[in-house]
C-alpha cells in the first residue's frame, strides 16, 4: 500500500532577478505539492521559470536571483528558514538534483567514480571502502560496468555521462530527485532506455521525482501529475491522463498540438505562434493572452486565477470563469 | 526589386546559373562513403562514417535522413555540402558532376544552389555582428542585388518571409538579442538568401522547445511550396521526418537500412532498427509503455568494422548470416529499400 503522505509543498513561490535592467520575474506565485513516490512533472518553455524552481528548493540560487515570497515546505520543515547547517544534510541526501546539462558539467580531471565517492564522502560518515562500493552498485544500477568507475568523463559517450550523474544523485537515496531536462540531447533510444532505468530505480528505491522539461511528450504516462508552466506561473495541472484526455488551458491545448506523430492520422499542426514574453516587461492581465487565440478583452487588464475546475484539475483561465 | 526571389522557373533559367542545365534539378547521390583515419601512418585505423550511400532528391521534394548519433548523418550532409571530399562515390546536381568541379565560379555557383542549415542556433551566427550583416554576406557574395538599397530591401523581404517583424528592428539586433527559434529563423533566411535549389538542414530544430519546433517547421513547409524548393532534412526524430518529409531515408553505422514514403515506413516498418526507434518514440497519445524490445547497448563502433551488419549486435532478429556477410539493399516494393538479410537474397531456407 503505497503511502500517500506529501513530502514537498511549495506555497506561493515568487522569485525574481534583480538584473541591470531592472527586475526581471521568473517566478510567480507558483504553489504545488509531491506525495511519497509520486513522479511529478512540470511542463513549460524556456525560461518560463521551472529551473528556478529547482534551484530554490534546493537554495543553490544567487544573487542577483532573490526570493521574494512563499514558502517551501519539506516533511514539516521550512527548506528557506534552513541554516547552511541544515542544509548541507538536505542537500544530495534528503533531495538532490540533476540539473541540465548535467552530463556536461563533470570534472572532467576527476574519473566518475572519485566524482560519486566525493558525494558519498561528503555528505555521510562511510569510509572510503564503503563509499566505494556504494558508488559501484548505483553505477550498476544504472547500466554502467563497475569498471567504469575509473573513467573519465570524456572516455563516456553522452548517454553514459548522463547516466554517471543520475547515479550520483541518487547514491544516497534522496526522498526526492528533481531532474531537469534529464534526457535533453541524447538520442531517442537512448532517452528510452535512460527513462526505463529511472524509473525502475524509483519503484525500487522509493524516491520520488520532479521532473522538469519543456518537452510534454516525456511526461505523459512517466508522471502521475502535470503542471503547465507559464511566464512564471502555473496555468494547468492535473493527472497526467487527464490532461492529455481533456486539456482546458488554450497553451496546453497549443502545447499538445506540437507534436507530430509517427502513427495515426497526418495532419498540419499549428503549435502556438509567438514567442514567450520578456518577463522583465510581462503582459498585463493573462500573461498569455498577446498568443491565445481565444482571447477575450478580460484577458488584458484581468489575471485569472488558478482554481480547482474539476476535482484534481486545476486552470486559471478567463475562460472557466 | 523582387528579381532575386522570384520563384524559379524550371525551364528559363537565369543566364548567369552556370550551374543549372534545363529541366533537371535533382540532386543524386551515388555510393558516397567517407572514411576518416584516426592517427597518421600506415596501419591507422579507419572510421568508417558512411558506406555506400546513395539517393535522389527530385525538385519540390523533402527528404528526410534519420539516425543517431554516429549514423553518418551529418557526413553526409557536410560531403553533400562539399564541406570535405568523399572517399569514395559521386554527386550530381543535374547532370553536373559536382565532386569533378574545380573553376571557382562554378564552386560558388554550386554553394549558391546547394545552402546549408545547422544545428545549433547559439553557434553558427558570429556574435560580434548583427542581422543584417549575416543576410547581407551571401548576397554580396553571391551578387543576388546591384547595390546597397536592392540589398537592404531583400534583407527585409526575407526577414519578414520567415516571419520576424518587424524586419527594421530584426536586422538592427545582434544574434544574442534572438531567441533560438528566432535565430533559425534567421539561418533559413540567410539559406534562402541567394535562393538556392535545395537546402541541407541538419536538425534545425533539436535545440529549440518543442513548442517553437512546429512553426520552423511549417515555415520550412510553406517555403518548399513557395518556391519549390528541395530539402534534405536531417533528424533522429522520426515523427518530424514523417511530417516534413514525403520519403525518408533510415541511416545505422554509415549504412542506409531502409527507405520508404515517410508514412509507409512509420505505419509498415521492414527492417528491425527502424521498428526499434518507432518504439522508443515518446507520444502524447500513447504514453510510456515499457518497451519490451531489448535496446540495449551503446552507440557502435565503426573503427575498422567487421563484416557483416552494423546492427547485428543489437538486432532481436540476428541470424548466423547477419555477422559475417553485410546485406545489400533489396528493392521490395517500388518504393521501399531495406538493407537486410531478411529480405535479401542471401536468406537461406530455413
Amino acid at each position: 500500500m503505497k503511502n500517500e503522505s506529501q513530502i514537498l509543498a511549495i506555497r506561493d513561490l515568487r522569485v525574481r532577478y534583480n538584473s541591470e535592467r531592472g527586475p526581471v520575474t521568473a517566478v510567480d506565485g507558483v504553489s504545488f505539492s509531491i506525495m511519497q513516490g509520486e513522479v511529478f512533472g512540470l511542463a513549460g518553455e524556456s525560461g518560463c521559470g521551472k529551473s528556478t524552481i529547482a534551484q530554490t528548493i534546493l537554495r543553490v540560487l544567487r544573487p542577483p536571483a532573490v526570493i521574494t515570497g512563499g514558502s517551501i515546505e519539506f516533511r514539516d520543515r521550512q527548506v528557506l528558514e534552513m541554516t547552511d547547517e541544515e542544509l548541507a544534510s538536505f542537500r544530495w541526501r534528503e533531495v538532490s538534483l540533476v540539473f541540465q546539462s548535467a552530463m556536461n558539467s563533470l570534472n572532467p580531471l576527476i574519473t566518475i567514480g572519485d566524482q560519486i565517492l566525493d558525494v558519498i564522502q561528503a555528505h555521510t560518515d562511510r569510509n572510503k571502502r564503503d563509499a566505494r562500493e556504494r558508488a559501484a552498485e548505483m553505477l550498476k544500477r544504472v547500466g554502467i560496468e563497475p569498471d567504469r568507475l575509473r573513467s573519465y568523463p570524456h572516455e563516456l559517450s553522452g548517454g553514459m555521462r548522463q547516466r554517471a550523474v543520475i547515479a550520483m544523485a541518487l547514491s544516497l537515496e534522496p526522498t526526492l530527485a528533481i531532474m531537469d531536462e534529464p534526457t535533453t540531447a541524447l538520442d531517442v533510444l537512448v532517452q528510452r532506455q535512460i527513462l526505463e532505468e529511472i524509473e525502475e530505480l524509483r519503484t525500487s528505491i522509493g524516491f520520488s521525482i520532479l521532473f522538469i522539461t519543456h518537452d510534454l511528450s516525456l511526461l505523459v504516462g512517466f508522471s502521475q501529475r502535470i503542471a503547465i508552466m507559464y511566464a512564471g506561473q502555473i496555468v494547468e495541472m492535473s493527472y497526467s491522463s487527464e490532461l492529455v484526455r481533456e486539456p482546458f488551458h488554450p497553451y496546453t491545448l497549443g502545447l499538445l498540438d506540437s507534436f507530430p506523430s509517427v502513427n495515426g492520422e497526418r495532419r498540419k499542426l499549428i503549435g502556438i505562434p509567438g514567442t514567450p514574453p520578456d518577463m522583465s516587461a510581462p503582459p498585463g492581465g493573462c500573461r498569455f493572452h498577446p498568443r491565445c487565440a481565444k482571447a477575450m478583452e478580460r484577458c488584458r487588464f484581468v489575471a485569472p486565477q488558478l482554481r480547482e475546475l474539476k476535482p484534481d484539475h486545476w486552470v486559471a483561465c478567463h475562460l472557466y470563469d | 526589386m523582387k528579381g532575386a526571389i522570384m520563384k524559379q522557373d524550371p525551364l528559363s533559367n537565369s543566364t548567369h546559373d552556370p550551374m543549372m542545365p534545363a529541366g533537371e534539378h535533382s540532386l543524386r547521390v551515388n555510393g558516397l562513403s567517407k572514411n576518416f583515419p584516426l592517427g597518421t601512418g600506415v596501419g591507422a585505423k579507419q572510421l568508417h562514417a558512411l558506406e555506400d550511400v546513395s539517393f535522389t532528391i527530385q525538385q519540390g521534394e523533402i527528404l528526410a535522413l534519420v539516425g543517431e548519433s554516429g549514423s553518418g548523418k551529418s557526413t553526409a550532409a557536410r560531403l553533400i555540402a562539399r564541406l570535405m571530399s568523399p572517399t569514395s562515390g559521386n554527386i550530381h546536381l543535374g547532370d553536373r558532376d559536382v565532386l569533378s568541379i574545380r573553376n571557382k565560379r562554378l564552386a560558388r555557383a554550386y554553394r549558391k544552389n546547394v545552402q546549408m542549415i545547422f544545428q545549433d542556433p547559439f553557434s553558427s551566427f558570429n556574435p560580434v555582428h548583427r542581422i543584417e550583416h549575416h543576410l547581407a554576406r551571401p548576397i554580396r557574395i553571391h551578387e543576388i542585388a546591384k547595390s546597397k538599397g536592392e540589398t537592404q530591401e531583400h534583407i527585409y523581404e526575407l526577414l519578414s518571409t520567415v516571419g520576424l517583424n518587424p524586419p527594421r528592428e530584426i536586422a538592427r539586433k545582434y544574434p544574442y538579442e534572438l531567441s533560438g527559434g528566432q535565430r533559425q529563423r534567421v539561418a533559413i533566411a540567410r539559406a534562402l538568401a541567394v535562393d538556392p535549389q535545395i537546402v541541407l538542414a541538419d536538425e534545425p530544430v533539436s535545440m529549440l522547445d518543442v513548442s517553437i519546433r512546429i512553426g520552423v517547421l511549417n515555415l520550412m513547409l510553406r517555403l518548399k511550396e513557395e518556391r519549390n524548393l528541395s530539402y534534405l532534412y536531417i533528424t533522429h526524430d522520426l515523427a518530424s521526418a514523417r511530417y516534413i518529409a514525403e520519403r525518408t531515408i533510415v541511416l545505422y553505422g554509415g549504412f542506409v537500412m531502409e527507405e520508404a514514403p515517410s508514412d509507409e515506413l512509420m505505419l509498415r516498418p521492414h527492417h528491425p532498427y527502424t521498428k526499434l526507434l518507432l518504439s522508443a518514440v515518446p507520444d502524447v497519445n500513447r504514453g510510456f509503455e515499457r518497451t519490451s524490445r531489448h535496446t540495449d547497448g551503446e552507440v557502435l563502433s565503426r573503427i575498422d568494422p567487421l563484416p557483416g551488419c552494423p546492427f547485428a549486435a543489437r538486432c532481436p532478429n540476428r541470424m548466423t548470416v547477419c555477422t559475417e556477410v553485410t546485406p545489400s539493399i533489396t528493392q521490395i516494393e517500388p518504393k521501399r529499400f531495406v538493407r537486410c538479410h531478411l529480405f535479401g537474397e542471401q536468406v537461406s531456407s530455413q
